[in-house]
């Protein structure tokens, strides 16, 4: 465990638990860390906020052994003395945990599994199942997972699954928890409840390190912020002694300030729909039930329509089951007309075909194909536009993709840069250009700015607004509702695969969306 | 951020080969290892490894290996395997011996007819993999035990079933006839190495210029000569060496259509896009529009083809079908893609350069063969390399995904 008690010199003033002093961390050809310094006082919350590719990442790889001791300079003091750690398991066997974004959890296990995964609590050689399943039970009271402890963790949705993450974390008696983006998938009401299990777990003396995005939560929540901005530490702000605006960390993390975080538009909305979908009923025959729920949706030409709602409302399979349908869900009832045309559809390549274009939530799971080049990324949905007979013309296409590259703002060093090596910023802008190379009439983004920093967050915006400005229109869906209320010209909310609410930009506040999409919140339970 | 778009602003041209070298270790390692191979059986066969004869041997070996492995590149690309080749190609084979033989049907009949067999058998595969959705190492393995059962079967008469076809037996032995000859040197092997050499020069050139007029990444000139060169060398080393015997054989000639024309579909049409999409991520080649039942097909379709093309190569070139003819084939032809530089995780890998893994294979045997170690051992040293080829691959890919 931790190192004993009286090694801890000089309780002085500030108690720091960490210490990470003047880390350097060379990668071949970037520099990701430059002398940076770290201190977290124990039992705070400590905020760690910057852009993508600013360091975060790697620096808590450091802390937890994963680039292991002497692949990077600097020290690292923890409980006042000198760590090496040369592996995770070094770092968790002194008290630090990492949650990391993508849930190490195994699926098929039961959540008492899962939580003594690695660290079973022994009767000699064996098991003691009893023992784990009532230990298992305290645990998940902390951390107000009310369900029972035998159910398999994938039947849980993803914010009680972070929960189990915490309560595996806790039952390693670990002192320093590490959370990288912890809200990022889930909703509102999952993401109180998270904030909140972390300000109980402060009054534990647990000290928290959180890695967000989410500015508003981030001065919610902490008692530091630290800024990181091209691997070198801008800002340290102590926030209980003053408020710290989001603007004020924008500042840091840019280093300018963002006037407005969603770009004016001229708005040029036609009387045409564009995209018309109505009494749209969908049944899943996987999970024997009607995922989607009489939908009537409408999208005018040069409009950027919302669809806000929690996770789970049903958003991505609606986006998925009028593009082609590709989970193969059963389609009950309805219709959906282009541009006043009644349209069928049997797969991606007809919904293309007839204009829609659908880019997905999760690049890197189905968006892109990570280890090709921007190139190949942005014509494979319209390789048709590029045939000269049989052949692809390469030249033709060199070209038009730098086009689509500039327009677009995407930063590779050419365009036959491997996706994988791009900012999730730039990755995003990828996925853009392929379903613009596509020329599609009606855009669906899924979570279009989902863990990418402020600044390429912009870009985003920027770039949809010259979209409909051009007469494209858009449907985006998000769970970030300060960006919905702020790009949409009218917006949808969902709950349980139903519109619970249509609303003009202008009567929208934040309050009504959480009331409409939490309106069926008492049914709301897992696994049924 | 910005990273310098061109090598050789990094330093000097010793710190270019060096990050080449580092930065494609995987790419290059092929030919290191054919050239230690060829030192070391020069060396412990006293020479008679390198003798144009047996050169012109060892190439004609394997052409029946290379083919296969040309089809399962595609197969590994789209992270699919086929288990069943081997037997597969021997039953084809086998076919092939048997309408000739036993019904006299001509051989220009027969070709096509084990070709159109082989793609049913694909097709059968395919359709069993994509559309079904039985897992591909589960339907091959099945398929691998069903053609080793038809093939038995289909020599359980006559047992080993000789050819008496000139024609057929040639495809494997036969060599383009000359048109005369230089200093005893095979005129025609001269000229179409002469050709090669220029075409293989041009391409690069060719390609470089279109690289620097799109501002790509380019290595610097000494470098780009240097590979001029080596490449010129190779290319007309070879000429020479098959000159000296007896000139360019069929099996050559045949082998080199196959490759093009995969080359070409990989590399210029949109199927072989989709293959390397596939490959890639295939939700994500789905949800671009891409037929990924369709495209599966066609891949063991393939497959199945090139299976029946490696059957007659093979018992053309024992002008017999055997009974155990195509045993391990399935082992050569992967290792050969490893090697070659298909990755273990798909999406990536090049025809081109299954070949070369091909020929680093049929090296292993055929000087194995020489230094007169037996075939026991032979299955041992095989496996063991090849499990070395992949971990090699494991780990460089590693490294690179820092």
């Amino acid at each position: 465990m931790t190192a004993p008690a009286f090694l801890i010199r000089g309780a002085k003033l500030e108690d720091y638990i960490l210490e990470m002093q003047n880390i350097t961390k060379e990668f071949p050809g970037v520099k990701a860390l430059d002398d940076v310094n770290f201190r977290v006082k124990r039992g705070e919350i400590h905020c760690l906020v910057g852009e993508n590719g600013a360091g975060k990442s790697t620096l808590m790889n450091i802390l937890s052994g994963v680039y292991r001791h002497g692949t990077y300079e600097g020290n690292i003091i923890y409980n006042g003395e000198v760590q090496e750690f040369m592996s995770t398991r070094d770092s968790e066997n002194a008290g630090i945990a990492i949650i990391t974004q993508e849930l190490a959890l195994i699926p098929d296990l039961s959540i008492y599994e899962n939580i003594y995964f690695g660290h079973e609590i022994m009767d000699g050689k064996v098991i003691n199942w009893n023992q784990t399943i009532i230990s298992a039970g305290e645990i998940m009271k902390k951390v107000r997972l009310d369900v029972n402890q035998s159910m398999k963790v994938s039947d849980l949705r993803v914010g009680k699954q972070q929960l189990v993450e915490i309560a595996k974390v806790l039952s390693k008696e670990a002192k320093l928890i590490i959370l990288d983006e912890p809200t990022s998938s889930l909703n509102e009401d999952d993401s109180q409840n998270l904030l909140n299990l972390l300000r109980e777990l402060k009054e534990d003396g647990v000290t928290c390190i959180m890695i967000s995005h989410r500015l508003k939560e981030v001065v919610g929540i902490a008692d530091t912020i630290t800024v990181l901005r091209d691997g070198t530490t801008i800002a340290s702000m102590d926030a209980t002694e003053r408020t710290v605006s989001e603007r004020e960390i924008i500042r840091y993390m840019v280093g300018r300030d963002i006037e407005n975080i969603y770009p004016e538009r001229t708005h040029n909305i036609s009387e045409e729909p564009a995209l018309e979908v109505t009494n749209w009923t969908v049944f899943d025959p996987a999970s024997d039930r009607t995922i989607l729920d009489d939908i009537n949706i409408h999208v005018n030409k040069g409009e950027i329509v919302g669809i806000a709602g929690l996770m789970g409302a049903g958003r991505t399979e609606f986006a998925l089951s009028i593009f082609g349908n590709s989970p193969g869900y059963r389609i009950v009832s309805g219709s959906m007309d282009i541009e006043g045309e009644p349209k069928t559809f049997k797969n991606p390549k007809d919904a293309m075909k007839a204009g829609l274009a659908y880019v997905t939530e999760d690049k890197k799971r189905n968006g892109l194909i990570l280890i090709q080049d921007v190139k190949f990324n942005t014509t494979l949905a319209n390789l048709e536009a590029l045939l000269n007979g049989i052949t692809i013309n390469e030249n033709e296409e060199i070209i038009r993709v730098g086009e689509y590259k500039d327009a677009l703002n995407i930063r590779a060093t050419s365009i036959a840069q491997t996706v994988m090596n791009l900012s999730g910023g730039n990755q995003q802008k990828v996925s853009l250009a392929k379903w613009l190379f596509a020329e599609p009439k009606v855009l669906i983004l899924d979570e279009p700015t989902r863990g990418i920093d402020v600044g390429a967050k912009f870009e985003i915006y920027t770039i949809m607004n010259e979209l409909v400005e051009k007469g494209y229109s858009i449907i985006m869906i998000s769970s970030d509702l300060p960006e919905i209320l702020g790009m949409s010209d009218r917006l949808y909310v969902m709950a349980e695969g139903s519109i619970t609410g249509e609303i003009s930009a202008e009567e929208a506040t934040e309050h009504r969306i959480m009331a409409m999409a939490t309106k069926t919140e008492e049914v709301d339970e897992d696994g049924d | 951020m910005e990273t310098s778009r061109n090598i050789q602003g990094s330093g000097g041209l010793i710190n270019e080969v060096t990050t080449l070298l580092r930065t494609r270790m995987r790419d290059y390692a092929m030919y290191v290892a054919l050239a230690v191979i060829f030192i070391f059986f020069g060396i412990f066969t006293g020479g008679s490894f390198l003798s144009p004869r047996n050169i012109t041997n060892l190439i004609n070996q394997t052409g029946y290996i290379a083919v296969l492995a040309v089809g399962m590149t595609l197969v590994l690309i789209i992270r699919q395997i086929d288990l069943s080749v081997g037997y597969a190609a021997g039953f084809l084979g086998a076919m092939a011996a048997t309408f000739m033989v036993k019904f006299g049907i001509p051989i220009y009949l027969v070709i096509p007819m084990v070709l159109i067999f082989g793609m049913v058998i694909g097709l059968i595969q395919g359709f069993t993999v994509s559309y079904v959705g039985v897992p591909a190492f589960v339907t091959t393995l099945a398929f691998h035990f069903i053609f080793r059962g038809l093939l038995s079967l289909s020599t359980q008469e006559s047992g080993t079933i000789r050819i008496d076809v000139a024609a057929y037996n040639n495809l494997s032995n036969g060599f383009v006839p000359d048109i005369g000859s230089v200093g005893g040197l095979h005129l025609v092997s001269l000229i179409v190495g002469a050709i090669a050499v220029v075409l293989a020069i041009m391409a690069q050139i060719k390609q470089r210029k279109n690289l620097l007029h799109y501002n790509f990444e380019v290595v610097s000139l000494p470098v780009f000569i240097f590979k001029l060169i080596f490449t010129g060398a190779a290319i007309a080393t070879v000429a020479v060496v098959l000159a000296q015997y007896q000139g360019l054989s069929w099996t050559i000639v045949i082998v080199s259509i196959v490759v093009s024309i995969y080359n070409f579909m990989m590399n210029k049409t949109r199927l072989g896009r989709y293959i390397y999409g596939i490959g890639g991520n295939q939700e994500a080649a789905m949800l671009a529009g891409v037929n990924v039942k369709r495209t599966m097909l066609f891949v063991f379709m393939s497959m199945g083809t090139l299976a029946a093309l490696s059957g007659i190569l093979f018992t053309s070139r024992l002008q017999s079908a055997s009974p155990i003819a195509g045993q391990g084939f399935e082992l050569d032809s992967i290792a050969a893609c490893y090697i070659g530089g298909v990755s273990t995780s798909g999406g990536i890998g090049k025809v081109g350069n299954t070949i070369i893994g091909a020929l680093v294979i049929m090296s292993l045997t055929n000087g194995l063969n020489l230094m007169g170690i037996g075939i026991s051992y032979q299955y041992v040293i095989k496996g063991a390399i090849f499990v070395l080829a992949v971990a090699f691959d494991v780990y460089t890919r590693g490294r690179k995904a820092i």
